[in-house]
């Protein structure tokens, strides 16, 4: 990998992993008419961009400082890139995924026979590119406006099939994220502006010096550390879930890119960052308010999984799996324990891995066979053997069991929340991860181990696989979730320096 | 020479062209001259803007009389702001105002409206670059009447009643400010504005404290005060505007919307910096308790009714009554941030209420009407058009990377300095209702099908559609990559209160 770093300087790296997903977005709107060379200019953008992570993981390895400020419209209003060992661990999940999504999704989309693909695939780089400045923000500001243009570049492609349900859809989804962004996420954003007087991510918290100054009190700072974690609705944390099942009218690579991993991650992994780098671990510690949150957040875990066990329409049970998978990512967050936090940086990568591989699935399904529905999967695994083994690969990761990444993660999170002397949540976690056991795993058992439906029932019409590019995708996410388990260090090392910053 | 004069160029040139467009009679003719004449004002603003930015304060002495006796024109950074402002829309309406105003507005009328629209500007500007507070008088009521016209000259029979209204109203805040310049005048025999000022400071003759403690001189102030707040539709004197926005003209509203209030606020400013700003306005009279409030209660107001219309004109002048309030809002804060939060939410509003006026004027061009019923669908048509609304709405609503989150983020940060959480709570509150209407609108024009059976509809003429997307792109622009409206309404803020400074 040494030609990367002679060929490409940092600072060209950070700007190119923005902006080539831009310019992806550019070539497929004027390729629009040649089918296989907008997918195909889709696809270089992706590997483009995720080489120009790798440029910016080197440089971060190698202890160089990447950093870059770009416009300042009003004082205080801060436009700049600060890459950290979170913000790198997110952008190189997002990165990764997308190149390999775009993959999947050509073949989905084809074999589905959706119209304005071309839309489609150019508000998918679009996104990818506010989720990657997303996760090189340098400072809240930058962050919250971020994510707004995520909220935005996302709404045509949750709206994509242009029917009813998609429109009641997409009002949901702007209203709820909007709604709770505008009112919540850009108070506290703005409040830690006002008591701190910067919003720049600063390892150990910029808070604790006004309220050892005695500006401010620990109840406000609690309210303040509840508008973030209410505010950050993309974490999906109850009461402000509801978008997310909404999301599911999107076509499946949405689902699966953007509703698994780029847009719910960037939620919860904004309050992370506001956990450790603008309250700092040791303040949210002292916070009432931090005991208060993390029994919403363990309800949500455990609420969401009871939901999803319910949901016999697939995409939906996995989209209610995600919002208490979310939950465990803040719950993390807020146990303030290092190995907690660690857990939940981890598990940003070991869900994201594993989700989307369960969505992949699920698109693999639909496209293929036409199921929707959990209750009609039974022996289809006969069929579709690569994808229902994907498919369980994928849920194991879920549940946290070997050989997939996800084990790591809730280890770490389970052990955090032991150590913070937080009994419930431990059991919270635990039942949750029950739970899980029965509404993930009883779908590839049933695929495999249920005989299909006789003559009188109704059989499965003859359809094969799934088309090759949606296996090709499969079988890559499946062995990442493996690899995670196999060689977790890279990426643990990683959130180890997140929590013990390096002087 | 013209650099020499050119502050007074900027004013008398559209007030000489003005009857020229009546003697020259046919519409086109008149468009071509008042064209020009507002383009060279713009020149002439933006080549003023410059000179006060590098050389500080310019003046101008009427006739060769040296003030307190002539009038004397002055310069100072806000005012030059907000000719800029003035101009700049102007220069993008007239354009536009070709075809529009050959759809709204009967042929005979035409060379009149032209005529009118030039006095109106001329009296706009006239405000801005004044230092005598009874020549502001005059250009105030010489734009107000020409308002009063250009309201009316419409065919909608409606704006009758709403330009009486606005006269009557009008007319009342016009004499309250007389009434107040006129105690002032008594108490210190001048009408200089800076020479005002001066004597407010000096002892009165009987020596019991300075001029400004006198009942005389706050009574004056409070004259001023709900006079102009008036003028600006600051909640509850806001009732004539929305009739007044709903049924002028399209490119009257575009106009009226994105200038007239702004230089009202101009003309507030004036009052508590520049001619009462060492009698320090804010300390002797409960200003910042009695219009914070209003300019929150308004925003919320307005903005919750702004919901509930059925008309998109109507509704976008209830949300600029909302708007106007998150202004009044940065200059009741009383600080430096407060006030460069004000004028830069200034500066945006013009270029977003514009931008949506207009769009919604090509929209008018085409379909006849603004109702929303009538409006279904629509936008799917006219792809442009409705680009330029999009953002022009998100601008409104201050999503980020458009104009209005930059304001709105610099009001909010202003308010929070001074630790007002439930202010800054409730400006947010009414950000969240301009997600509703805005996107009402949106959700109609563009989410909506045509009903069955309508006839189809074109992209409005490119010289509409042009200016329209010029100001939207102005929405990103300002919203993006510019800090120059930024640094100039801190500059501008930092010396109208540095003239309050002993």
């Amino acid at each position: 990998m040494g030609w990367l770093l002679e060929w490409m300087s940092v600072e060209v790296a950070l700007l190119a992993a923005l902006v080539s997903p831009l310019a992806g977005a550019a070539l497929v709107v004027a390729l629009g008419p040649n089918p296989n060379a907008r997918d195909g200019s889709s696809l270089v953008a992706g590997v483009v961009t995720f080489l120009c992570v790798l440029r910016i993981a080197m440089a971060l390895q190698a202890g160089e400082p990447v950093a870059m400020e770009l416009w300042e419209p009003t004082p205080g209003l801060l436009f700049a890139l600060e890459v950290e060992p979170l913000g790198l661990l997110f952008a190189l999940v997002a990165s990764l995924l997308w190149p390999i999504t775009t993959l999947y999704a050509i073949g989905y989309m084809r074999a589905h026979h959706e119209e304005h693909q071309t839309r489609f695939f150019a508000f998918f780089a679009i996104t990818i590119s506010a989720v990657l400045a997303l996760a090189f923000s340098a400072n809240l500001a930058s962050l919250f406006v971020c994510y707004e243009a995520i909220t935005l570049a996302t709404f045509p492609l949750v709206t994509h099939s242009n029917d009813r349900t998609a429109w009641r859809a997409g009002r949901v989804y702007l209203g709820i994220l909007m709604g709770t962004s505008v009112g919540l996420l850009l108070f506290g954003v703005l409040g830690v502006h006002a008591l701190a007087g910067t919003t720049r991510f600063t390892p150990g918290g910029v808070l604790a010096g006004p309220l050892a100054d005695g500006n401010v009190s620990k109840a406000t700072l609690g309210v303040l550390l509840g508008l973030f974690v209410f505010g950050a609705a993309k974490a999906a944390v109850m009461p402000f879930h509801r978008w997310l099942p909404n999301a599911m009218v999107a076509p499946t690579p949405v689902s699966a890119l953007l509703h698994a991993v780029a847009v719910v991650k960037a939620g919860v992994f904004t309050i992370l960052k506001v956990v450790v780098y603008i309250f700092g671990l040791d303040l949210v510690r002292e916070l009432h308010a931090h005991t208060l949150l993390l029994y919403v957040a363990g309800f949500t875990v455990v609420a969401a999984s009871v939901i999803a066990m319910h949901k016999d329409n697939l995409k939906e049970r996995l989209a209610y799996s995600t919002i208490g998978q979310l939950s465990y990512i803040v719950l993390g967050a807020l146990l303030v324990a290092p190995e907690s936090v660690q857990g939940a940086g981890l598990h940003i990568a070991a869900h994201a891995a594993g989700k989307i591989t369960l969505f992949f699935g699920a698109g693999a399904l639909l496209v293929t066979a036409h199921k929707k529905y959990v209750s009609e999967l039974d022996g289809i695994g006969r069929q579709m053997p690569i994808t229902m083994a994907c498919f369980a690969i994928g849920s194991l990761s879920i549940i946290g069991l070997p050989p997939t990444g996800g084990m790591w993660s809730k280890l770490l999170l389970i052990e955090g929340a032991y150590h913070a002397g937080h009994g419930p949540v431990v059991v919270a976690l635990l039942i949750s991860s029950l739970l899980s056991v029965v509404y993930l795993l009883s779908i590839p058992v049933r695929a495999f181990l249920r005989p299909a439906p006789t003559a009188q029932t109704g059989e499965h019409p003859h359809h094969g696989p799934a088309p090759w590019t949606c296996r090709i995708a499969m079988v890559l996410t499946a062995g990442l979730s493996v690899w995670l388990f196999l060689f977790p260090d890279f990426l643990y090392d990683l959130v180890v320096r997140m929590t013990e910053p390096t002087p | 020479m013209i650099a020499e004069h050119a502050i007074i160029l900027v004013v008398v040139l559209p007030l000489l062209v003005a009857p020229l467009c009546v003697l020259l009679g046919r519409g086109t003719l008149a468009w071509g001259a008042a064209t020009l004449a507002v383009w060279s004002s713009f020149g002439l603003a933006l080549h003023l803007l410059g000179r006060v930015l590098e050389e500080g304060v310019l003046r101008y002495q009427l006739g060769g009389w040296a003030p307190p006796v002539g009038i004397e024109y002055r310069l100072d950074l806000a005012g030059a702001l907000v000719m800029t402002i003035v101009t700049a829309i102007g220069a993008v309406v007239l354009p536009y105002s070709f075809a529009s105003v050959r759809r709204e507005i009967d042929e005979h009328r035409h060379a009149w409206f032209y005529a009118c629209l030039l006095l109106c500007f001329a009296g706009l500007l006239g405000i801005t670059v004044t230092g005598d507070a009874f020549n502001l008088f005059v250009s105030l009521e010489i734009s107000s009447l020409a308002t009063y016209v250009l309201v009316s000259i419409g065919r909608d029979r409606r704006a009758l009643t709403a330009a009486f209204r606005y006269l009557l109203l009008g007319t009342v805040g016009a004499t309250f400010y007389l009434i107040g310049v006129g105690f002032l005048y008594q108490m210190t025999g001048t009408l200089n504005m800076e020479d005002m000022a001066r004597i407010l400071t000096e002892a009165r003759p009987d020596g019991l404290g300075p001029v400004h403690s006198t009942k005389t001189v706050r009574a004056a102030l409070a004259f001023l005060t709900v006079g102009t707040f008036l003028k600006i539709a600051l909640f509850p004197l806001h009732v004539w505007l929305p009739n007044v926005y709903a049924y002028a003209p399209s490119v009257v509203s575009a106009f009226l919307s994105a200038t007239a209030t702004k230089v009202a606020i101009l003309v507030l400013l004036r009052v508590f910096y520049t001619v009462d700003g060492k009698a320090t306005p804010f300390d002797a009279l409960p200003i910042a308790d009695t219009m914070v409030p209003l300019a929150i209660v308004g925003a919320l107001v307005a903005s919750f009714v702004a919901i509930y219309q059925r008309d998109v004109k109507r509704l976008l002048a209830y949300s600029s009554i909302a708007q106007v309030g998150y202004m009044a809002i940065g200059i009741g804060l009383a600080t430096q941030a407060g006030l460069a939060a004000s004028l830069l939410h200034m500066i945006n509003h013009a270029i977003m209420k514009g931008t949506l006026f207009l769009a919604v004027g090509c929209i008018v061009y085409r379909v006849g009407q603004t109702r929303l019923e009538g409006l279904r669908g629509v936008g799917r048509e006219m792809p442009l058009t409705s680009t330029a609304l999009v953002l022009g709405g998100l601008s409104l609503i201050g999503v980020p990377l458009t104009a209005g989150f930059v304001s709105k983020w610099a009001l909010l940060q202003a308010v929070l300095a001074d630790s007002h959480w439930i202010v800054a709570a409730l400006i947010l509150l009414s950000s969240l209702l301009s997600i509703l209407y805005v996107g009402q609108v949106i959700h109609v024009l563009l989410l909506r099908k045509r009903p069955p059976g309508a006839a189809p509809i074109q992209e409005a003429p490119l010289w509409m559609v042009l200016p329209t997307l010029v100001l939207a792109i102005g929405n990103l622009w300002f919203g993006i990559a510019s800090d120059q409206a930024a640094e100039v309404s801190r500059q501008a803020a930092e010396f109208l209160i540095r003239e309050v400074a002993p």
